[in-house]
């Protein structure tokens, strides 16, 4: 079903669209895949948290620290109602980059079948973005566990034909995206997921593309653990989500340590609160969270299947477009099959700096470069590509300002 | 408009028709890149009797970086360390004037052209990129820099 979404309206919740660009041009957003714009409804949300409940959640005997705690809570029954899981299975980080960070660090830490020593394998993909990349492989450095991946092909997918012997039964973590946030290729997941578990493996998703841009059902993936990112979703920087099975955080050591994430402590020991606080050190980004979770209200409003839908129209519309202009390749997938709402390209002779430079004069906002994805580019046999990618308040005029402007790059060098 | 400010004819000529690049062939060979775009140089020099000589370097990256290396080479080849100082001083204010200071055309020759990317604050490093390339390995060669 094709869902037409009220793009004027939409827009008109988010004050960025007001503010001209370079030369008095109109704000042509197309970089959502790095952060979004935010609803004039998450801002005041954030603001009603200062103005009206700041206090340090769950210490204080008094009235504000009651509402500040239960503004708190209320934001991760928020979150939790929105992935459709249990509140406690819910931990707030900074970021998305963080909630991996913290998997790798307490995988590190724990002991029994979730704690990684040497000689365990550790499974990824070369499709990952830097924050799912790095935290694993440095684990692996460390503990002398074996880093292996699943490698591209030039499509975008995974090449999953020697999948028996990437995960093995010393395969302990498979930690992958739900969609490239370079290609926006969209892997095949299920054969790897069941794969994982087939070994007693845990499966960790990096959905910071897909979360926000689509429903997601945590219990028909049959995932282990999510992360996302707020501000990816409308909501604020400063706060990211960690999804994990309760059972599994049960046994999980924590990764920061200080106040509030302890059960007792003395001079020399300490034992630990359950998940999520276990996991939640020091005063938490309580205003943050509560924009999130009214970001997340905004989403569920507007409905995620619209969006989706929108944002694939807008997708089939670009990527003809872009196919169309002589000079210009469309990177990853070619078609809808299998991607979201993301397209890289190149334009012949140029660098992407050159090209997003010419189509900035055009208010165009894209991404240029390897897009904390390295491996990718360079598998590719790139430097780097430039990066549209779309949300719910672009529209189909939109689109076709990025194709003046990719066609305006193109012949601002081309006759000079 | 604003970008012919930024693309000047002779940055997109050094750009086209790149000045001492090719393969690096000494001892001592530098290697910068700019972690933000992936832009990558590798470089080489001799310093003899106080003087830059055969530089050479190789390098992917944007129009601005690879003219920027360019025109940095053709103008510190043959120089003086002291000269050379001189010019990598005078480029480095530029860079950071925000659109201010557009360079003293005796001392920076063709550099002065790159007086505009100066007022982007995301390309500043992409022309500094061959500059500080330069100064590493001068240092590296003994200069003091």
């Amino acid at each position: 079903m094709k869902s037409t979404l009220d793009v004027a309206a939409i827009k008109s919740d988010f004050p960025i669209f007001r503010k001209p660009m370079r030369g008095g041009k109109r704000l042509v957003f197309l970089d959502s895949g790095a952060t979004s714009q935010k609803p004039i409804q998450v801002m005041d949300a954030e603001r009603h948290f200062y103005s009206t409940q700041n206090a340090a959640v769950h210490r204080g005997s008094y009235y504000l620290a009651e509402q500040a705690s239960e503004a708190y809570e209320g934001a991760r029954a928020s979150v939790a109602q929105f992935l459709q899981v249990k509140s406690e299975e819910i931990i707030f980080t900074k970021s998305a980059t963080e909630s991996l960070n913290l998997l790798a660090v307490s995988f590190e830490r724990s002991n029994g079948g979730l704690g990684i020593k040497a000689g365990d394998e550790i499974v990824v993909s070369e499709l990952e973005h830097h924050a799912n990349l790095l935290p694993w492989q440095q684990l692996a450095k460390r503990t002398g566990a074996v880093l292996k991946w699943f490698e591209m092909n030039p499509d975008g997918s995974l090449d999953l034909s020697r999948i028996d012997e990437v995960i093995t039964p010393k395969c302990k973590v498979v930690a992958i995206t739900h969609q490239s946030n370079v290609l926006g290729s969209v892997p095949n997941l299920g054969p790897i997921i069941d794969a994982a578990h087939a070994v007693g493996a845990v499966f960790v998703l990096d959905s910071c593309q897909s979360v926000p841009h689509q429903p997601i059902n945590i219990k028909e993936l049959d995932i282990d653990f999510l992360t996302f990112s707020g501000h990816k979703a409308l909501g604020p920087t400063g706060i990211g989500v960690l999804w994990g099975r309760a059972e599994l955080l049960d046994l999980m050591e924590p990764f920061l340590y200080g106040g509030s994430m302890i059960e007792t402590v003395t001079m020399t020991d300490a034992t630990w609160a359950p998940s999520p606080k276990r996991f939640e050190a020091g005063v938490p980004n309580m205003a943050q969270a509560v924009g999130l979770a009214a970001a997340l209200d905004y989403l569920s409003t507007v409905g995620l299947a619209n969006i989706h839908s929108w944002e694939m129209q807008l997708t089939e519309y670009a990527l003809k477009g872009l196919q169309a202009i002589d000079g210009v390749s469309v990177v990853g997938p070619q078609g809808l099959a299998n991607r979201g709402g993301v397209i890289s390209f190149t334009v012949d002779g140029l660098h992407p700096h050159d090209v997003g430079q010419v189509m900035d004069q055009y208010g165009v906002a894209v991404r240029t470069g390897h897009h904390c994805a390295w491996p990718l580019i360079r598998k590719l046999g790139l430097t780097g590509t430039t990066r549209a990618s779309f949300y719910l308040y672009n529209d189909f005029s939109d689109v076709d300002v990025l194709l003046e402007s990719v066609q305006g790059a193109r012949d601002y060098f081309r006759k000079r | 408009m604003e970008l012919d400010s930024l693309y000047q004819e002779v940055i997109l000529d050094h750009y086209k028709k790149p000045h001492h690049k090719g393969l690096p062939t000494g001892e001592i060979q530098v290697h910068h890149v700019n972690p933000n775009c992936g832009d990558e140089i590798t470089l080489s020099l001799a310093i003899r009797d106080g003087k830059v000589e055969d530089l050479v370097w190789d390098g992917v990256g944007c129009s601005i970086s690879q003219a920027s290396a360019s025109i940095m080479s053709e103008l510190v080849s043959g120089k003086t360390v002291a000269e050379a100082q001189v010019a990598l001083k005078e480029f480095t204010e530029m860079m950071q004037s925000k659109g201010n200071f557009l360079g003293n055309e005796e001392i920076l020759e063709d550099a002065v052209a790159l007086a505009g990317v100066s007022k982007f604050p995301a390309r500043v490093k992409c022309a500094l990129l061959g500059w500080m390339a330069f100064k590493d390995a001068a240092i590296q060669n003994g200069a003091e820099l």
